[in-house]
């Protein structure tokens, strides 16, 4: 058991690292703009423009977080 | 295109973990014996090859394309946004900066405090640092060259391309440290790790948004010009940011 969650805790710690809020954020965003995409095709331009601005507010409010 | 920056990336990212996995062999190979030390970095290093060439072969013959680029691209944005985010807060003063020369002095500390391990030939303790070092420090340049290689495969400089590319500029890299380190003999702590972090980070978010978002389904209506628009966009604003932080420090400091 103590070898499993090391396992889990290093790749935590490598992906996620010291700042989950970056991670969620990402996934939260690539799955929200997915499903917008795939069930209006016309948004696919626009929505670029919404992703590019999510990346920006997920480590604009992580460092403001620190 | 994407290939000069696959290539800079790799050497990069590689420059930056083997400077700090050489404070660590340097460490042991004074304190426990060069022939461990060297050893058990060569372990290390042929482990992380071993790595690269399994995982990156099973992920370009069996992951299909569109659901590479969304997790393969999801992954590098999340990472390149981690370095990213560590370099703005060292250039903010929020994080301290490496410092090789502590970290050598330390690690030599503590490895001399361990009696010799091991009749004859290899001292395990050395063996187990330098091996450790290699390997935990390589990992995420591991990470880099199968996430970024295995999406840029498209590209060919010198008649390399994809992970065979990225590989390149992490052997360069490891060439010019190691010949760095014989030389001097010590640490490398004159080498502006934050920069280059910082560079590799703005390189990693702008293609990783850009095949993330590939993978989901965006229209980039740059097409491909979109990835040197986001570099620029993000290095503005990653320069913002510092600002914005140092002020922030600042007015705190003095409030």
């Amino acid at each position: 058991m103590k070898y499993v969650r090391g396992f889990f805790a290093f790749w935590y710690d490598f992906i996620v690292g010291d700042a989950w809020e970056v991670a969620a954020g990402v996934v939260a965003a690539l799955v929200f703009i997915g499903v917008l995409i795939h069930s209006n095709q016309d948004l696919a331009e626009v929505l670029g423009f919404v992703f590019v601005a999510a990346v920006v507010g997920i480590v604009g409010i992580s460092l403001w977080r620190e | 295109m994407s290939g000069i920056f696959l290539l800079t990336a790799s050497f990069f990212a590689s420059s930056v973990e083997m400077v700090e996995a050489l404070t660590i062999i340097l460490a042991t190979g004074i304190t426990r014996g060069w022939r461990s030390a060297f050893i058990g970095a060569a372990a290390g290093a042929a482990v992380l090859g071993v790595i690269i060439l399994v995982l990156g072969a099973t992920i370009t013959t069996f992951v299909p394309l569109d659901a590479l680029r969304v997790v393969i691209g999801g992954f590098l944005l999340i990472f390149g946004l981690q370095w990213l985010r560590k370099a703005i807060l060292r250039y903010a003063g929020l994080k301290a900066l490496h410092d090789e020369d502590r970290i050598y002095q330390a690690e030599v500390q503590e490895l001399a405090k361990v009696s010799p391990s091991g009749a004859g030939l290899i001292d395990w303790v050395g063996f187990t640092v330098a091996f450790k070092g290699v390997l935990l420090e390589g990992l995420e340049v591991a990470f880099i060259v199968i996430t970024f290689g295995s999406s840029a495969s498209d590209d060919s400089v010198a008649g390399f391309s994809g992970i065979g590319l990225a590989t390149v500029g992490a052997v360069l890299a490891l060439i010019i440290v190691a010949i760095a380190g014989l030389v001097l003999h010590r640490p490398l702590a004159k080498v502006p790790e934050n920069t280059m972090k910082c560079g590799v980070g703005l390189i990693l978010t702008a293609f990783g948004t850009f095949w993330a978002g590939e993978g989901i389904g965006i229209d980039w209506v740059l097409e491909d010009v979109t990835i040197l628009v986001l570099l620029g966009l993000y290095a503005v604003l990653s320069w913002a940011a510092v600002t914005a932080l140092r002020r922030r420090t600042l007015v705190g400091a003095t409030a």
